[in-house]
């Protein structure tokens, strides 16, 4: 039991008694390692998705939530399954990827560009700044029937409208970092004799770097966010292609799929854009320290 | 002033004025600062300190006058400056172009006791650390004249007293002129070999220190200066009656112009 002594004006409590004593009662009957037992931490966080699955599969069987509504856990599981093993999901990922990553690569380079351009010269901020920021506010989402028009509807509208949606997360976070580097580095940089190109290498681009990293981010979603849409357009692969599919016969369980892929999708690549971080930016004191 | 002297003077002012707007920062200065002598500059806040120092750097243009500094100058700033994305050694090895810069850089750092931190990134430096890394890098290029802008002024007083001790034997070992922008009364008479007093951006009055080294605050002299200095800035303290005696002496022992 709990002892408290008491001498001198000082206190202590010694609780360590109590485990070593031995089991009074009923508890005598339940072994150690259950009256020991702890649940961690990850079973509880489950606990509750757990449940929900699990009434929702009731709900399903019994008839309370009609198929048309949505389909049952156990049914998507399947269908999931089946999609996996005969490679009908494998083959709409790949080209749901394809153009995500070539939309995302070409807007993200023509940000960086033109942030280079207009972040390091005056004369390139007063030439490319305006037009830059009269085209971001055009959601590029309107761009398409314009688009169509010019491009048709095959696979260049859908590209292209990734890429005007990819470009300018990048360009105003990475403008932004170039012009917001401390001007104390920039003099320190001086006094050590540093040439424009030498600022630029070892200075202004490595600063801007978290700049960089957070428009990427944002270009990223955004670019997942433009292949839904572009993907129900007249496609015959992708996901958006399955769900719009899936739709017409209307099979909830397919749909459901598809949004858990984006998510899954979704996931992934901001893990790997992390990891990216971890590296490029070592030196943040937030990964230094651990 | 002879040819030859103006020659060997490494920093020479003459008659020179930067002013901002209607108001003149530095007003028609002059000074001298011969090679490897050691100058602190004190003066209230918006004296024309910093303005100067960074005239000297080569941060900041003059409006009139002639300015002459060597080209082999370097600068130490309040706070280090250091690249947070270079590790130490890259960092006291930027913007030089020699092959053998690795070498360099360890050498520099060993020299301020940093040996053991060459990879570090400036985050996980302590500010005492990261200080003698922005003095490695200024004291690598061996500059004729080396700028020190309050580069103590953010230290802990016991990392300020080691640096003060390294500063003096890293100025002995390279020899180059120094000018220290300070408000430390106390450090100007502990380091320098002359102060400078700037108020309304022309020299108010100067004193030659030449108490011995290694000096203190305790020593014979010392407080007079202090006093001194203390009431051409304007705060006036009071100096025991005996002590007053040997102020007055060392004053005029000190004094100079």
């Amino acid at each position: 039991m709990s002892e408290k002594i008491l001498n001198a004006g000082s206190f202590s409590v010694d609780k360590a008694a109590r485990i070593q004593g031995e089991p009074e009662g009923v508890s005598r009957l339940i072994p150690l390692w259950l009256r020991n037992w702890r649940t961690p931490e990850v079973l509880l966080r489950l606990l509750s998705p757990i449940v929900l699955l699990l009434a929702w599969e009731l709900a399903s069987e019994l008839g309370l939530i009609p198929q048309r509504i949505i389909a049952a856990p156990s049914q998507i599981g399947g269908t999931l399954w089946a999609m996996i093993v005969s490679g009908e999901l494998g083959k709409h990922l790949l080209v749901s990827l394809q153009r995500a990553l070539l939309g995302l690569s070409i807007g993200v380079s023509i940000g960086v560009v033109a942030a280079l351009i207009t972040g390091l010269s005056k004369r390139g901020e007063v030439i490319l700044d305006s037009p830059m920021q009269m085209l971001r506010t055009i959601p590029s989402l309107a761009l398409v029937p314009l688009f169509i028009l010019w491009f048709g509807i095959g696979e260049f509208t859908k590209i292209a409208l990734i890429v005007t949606g990819t470009t300018f997360p990048v360009y105003l976070n990475l403008f932004s970092g170039i012009r917001n580097i401390d001007p104390k580095l920039i003099e320190a940089a001086n006094t050590l004799g540093l040439n424009r190109r030498e600022l630029i290498w070892h200075v202004i681009l490595p600063g801007s770097l978290p700049a960089f990293f957070v428009g990427l981010r944002y270009s990223l979603g955004i670019s997942w966010l433009a292949l839904v849409f572009v993907e129900q357009i007249n496609t015959t692969a992708g996901i958006g292609f399955l769900a719009s599919d899936a739709r017409d016969f209307m099979r909830t369980d397919v749909i459901v799929i598809c949004l858990l892929i984006y998510s899954v999708l979704g996931l992934l690549i901001d893990g790997l854009i992390r990891t990216l971080e971890r590296f490029a930016l070592a030196w943040r004191p937030s990964f230094v320290r651990n | 002033m002879s040819n030859i002297e103006s020659l060997a003077a490494p920093v020479q002012l003459r008659n020179v004025v930067r002013q901002f707007g209607q108001q003149r920062v530095i007003d028609s200065l002059d000074l001298d600062i011969a090679p490897g002598e050691f100058v602190a500059l004190l003066g209230a806040s918006g004296s024309g300190k910093t303005t100067l120092l960074r005239s000297l750097a080569g941060l900041d243009s003059i409006d009139s006058g002639q300015l002459r500094v060597p080209k082999a100058r370097a600068a130490v700033f309040q706070e280090p400056r250091l690249m947070p994305w270079k590790r130490a050694w890259k960092n006291v090895i930027l913007g030089l172009r020699i092959p053998d810069a690795k070498e360099r850089a360890v050498q520099a750092l060993t020299e301020v006791g940093l040996a053991h931190r060459l990879d570090a990134y400036p985050a996980t430096l302590s500010g005492g650390e990261a200080q003698r890394v922005a003095l490695a890098r200024a004291l690598v290029r061996e500059p004729k004249l080396l700028l020190l802008d309050e580069p103590f002024a953010a230290l802990d007083a016991l990392t300020r007293i080691k640096m003060h001790r390294l500063i003096i034997e890293l100025w002995r070992k390279h020899t180059p002129s120094v000018l220290l922008v300070t408000h430390d009364v106390d450090e100007a008479i502990l380091l320098a070999d002359r102060v400078i007093v700037l108020a309304h951006g022309k020299i108010a009055e100067q004193l030659t220190i030449d108490l011995p080294r290694a000096r203190d605050t305790g020593q014979d002299g010392f407080q007079a200066i202090r006093a001194r200095l203390l009431s051409l800035l304007g705060v006036e303290v009071d100096v025991p009656a005996a002590v007053g005696q040997a102020a007055v002496s060392g004053v005029r022992r000190f004094a100079h112009g």
